[in-house]
């Protein structure tokens, strides 16, 4: 059970990636500390960095890369 | 009236898909609109005698899947495909696929989009037709006697390019003779290095450039003009704020300015609405071709409102073989229309878009107004798509009242639930520099800074 979810504050698109030619912010399993950008939202052609708000491991991305998200919706699991 | 066309399908959404349906409508065509499953909601998809799902939310699942939308064509029976703007409306190799596939693209040819994609090629063929193109020389400098002279010849200040440069490095520029001899060999050492091609070349430095375009309809053998739009209130290069006449073009300017946009339209045997887009130099009382939209674009009611015609008819029709029905001599302009955007952003947060839930809705009416938008109460926005949600366009008989009139206009508009960019057209209206038409393309965004407070001031008011 993951100890902690990261929302998305907007409703879009969610990028695990900063572009589609670069690697992912985050895998599974690294650490991270609150500030770090976890993925991107794109709203409206417009890209929004969603960041960690507490410092923990990664334990699941619920949603895949290039995928909707609502607002409010989880697009990280920290443990 | 509309040719061989029976059955239109609309490879778009929003505000321009409901334009098409009703310009089809008008025409006694049937119309199948096409729809993401994040737009099954959406009034194109109420409007359209047939709807049709064609993918996931994603555009490039969907609105730009080529392979998807011909399927859909097949399955309903459409016979020709109206692509708006945006998403594959310059797609060469999908009016080319559209053809192929037996059906009817309305717009031009795959080879005249993508001629015209072509930046250079382009230019090349805007000189050919004898369209001015912006001073420069068109091989690379060499011996730096030779160099100065060309500069001086285009006129300080120049701009040193490089041939094989992008993103804005290796570009200087140089306010005279002594700045080029230094900055000229910096320039190519510059591009040398970061694109291993010293090559330079020069181009005249438009400072305070009007955006100027003319409004053409062509049938692939006879070009027809309908007058200039003036777009120089621009964010980030996106118009926000369109007019149309120009206040500052002479009548013998506009002309010449016309007759350029129309002699470059038949030298490429143009079929179907364009834009041939302008930089005018106030200063120097000069126009330079920048590039040719092959398509209709978004602000083409201010043409309609002052030249009285419907373009997104004409060029179904045009498309479905019929010949243009206009000579030059019939087309007249009168009075004046101002187009305003009102996208689901809010202008006092930097422009954050908010795709939110229409709540109540308040449409302006009234003489000598039009809303041209996809909106109903209790409408969700999709987050997916530009934030564009409609259109309000004015005309009345000059300038002032037409100014007068937008903002009669806007205080009978609410849109409730979301921020919309509405008080930014509240707080322009109030610039004595728009009022007097005293603007350039690089004049909002200074302004935006300078104006927040204001913008905050009229976002807060009640409405009327």
């Amino acid at each position: 059970m993951a100890r902690h979810e990261v929302k998305s504050p907007i409703p879009g698109t969610f990028y695990r990636k900063p572009a589609p030619d670069q690697p992912s912010y985050k895998e599974i399993g690294d650490t991270v500390a609150k500030g770090d950008t976890l993925g991107l939202v794109e709203v409206m052609k417009t890209y929004v960095e969603v960041k960690a708000d507490s410092d923990g491991t990664v334990s699941g991305f619920p949603i895949g890369d290039a995928e909707p998200v609502r607002a409010g919706q989880t697009i990280a699991e920290l443990d | 009236m509309s040719g061989t066309i029976k059955k239109l399908l609309i490879a778009n959404r929003g505000e321009i898909a409901v334009r098409i349906i009703r310009a089809a409508r008008d025409l006694g065509i049937a119309t199948v609109q096409v729809y993401s499953e994040a737009d099954a909601e959406s009034r194109a998809v109420q409007l359209a005698d047939e709807a049709i799902s064609i993918g996931p939310p994603q555009a490039a699942k969907s609105y730009l899947d080529v392979e998807s939308i011909l399927a859909a064509a097949r399955k309903t029976g459409a016979d020709a495909v109206h692509p708006g703007y945006g998403f594959l409306a310059e797609n060469a190799a999908f009016a080319d696929a559209v053809a192929a596939a037996g059906l009817t693209f309305v717009g031009p040819s795959g080879d005249t989009i993508r001629l015209m994609g072509d930046k250079a090629a382009a230019r090349a063929e805007a000189k050919r037709a004898g369209v001015p193109t912006v001073p420069g020389n068109d091989g690379l400098l060499g011996d730096m006697d030779a160099a100065v002279a060309l500069a001086e010849d285009i006129g300080f200040p120049v701009m040193i390019k490089a041939a094989a440069g992008g993103g804005g490095r290796g570009i200087r520029v140089a306010g005279d003779a002594a700045e080029f001899r230094t900055l000229a060999p910096q320039a190519s050492a510059e591009a040398k290095a970061a694109f291993g091609d010293g090559g330079i070349y020069v181009e005249k430095v438009i400072g305070r450039a009007r955006h100027i375009e003319v409004q053409v309809l062509g049938d692939g053998v006879d070009v027809v003009h309908f007058y200039e739009r003036e777009c120089s209130l621009q964010r980030r290069r996106q118009k926000v704020w369109e007019e149309a006449p120009s206040s500052v073009l002479a009548d013998s300017l506009r002309e010449s300015l016309c007759d350029a946009a129309v002699a470059l339209a038949k030298a490429v045997g143009y079929k179907g609405a364009g834009t041939v887009e302008f930089l005018y130099d106030d200063d120097g009382g000069q126009f330079y071709f920048i590039e040719m939209n092959t398509r209709i674009q978004v602000e083409h009611p201010v043409t309609e409102m002052i030249c009285g015609v419907d373009l997104v008819a004409e060029m179904i029709a045009i498309a479905g073989g019929r010949k243009l029905r206009l000579r030059q001599d019939d087309i007249r302009r009168r009075g004046h229309a101002i187009e305003v955007r009102l996208n689901a952003e809010d202008p006092a947060n930097n422009f954050m878009p908010f795709p939110g839930v229409v709540e109540a809705l308040s449409i302006p009416a009234g003489p000598g107004v039009r809303f041209d938008h996809m909106l109903y109460p209790g409408y969700a926005i999709p987050p997916f798509y530009d934030s564009l949600l409609g259109k309000l366009i004015v005309w009345a008989e000059d300038r002032p009242a037409a100014l007068r009139r937008l903002s009669r206009a806007l205080g009978e508009l609410e849109i409730d639930g979301l921020p919309t960019t509405a008080p930014l057209f509240q707080a322009l209206l109030e610039s004595k520099d728009l009022q007097a038409s005293a603007v350039h393309t690089r004049w909002l965004e200074p302004w935006l800074e300078q104006n927040i407070d204001l913008i905050k001031k009229k976002e807060a008011e009640p409405h009327d």
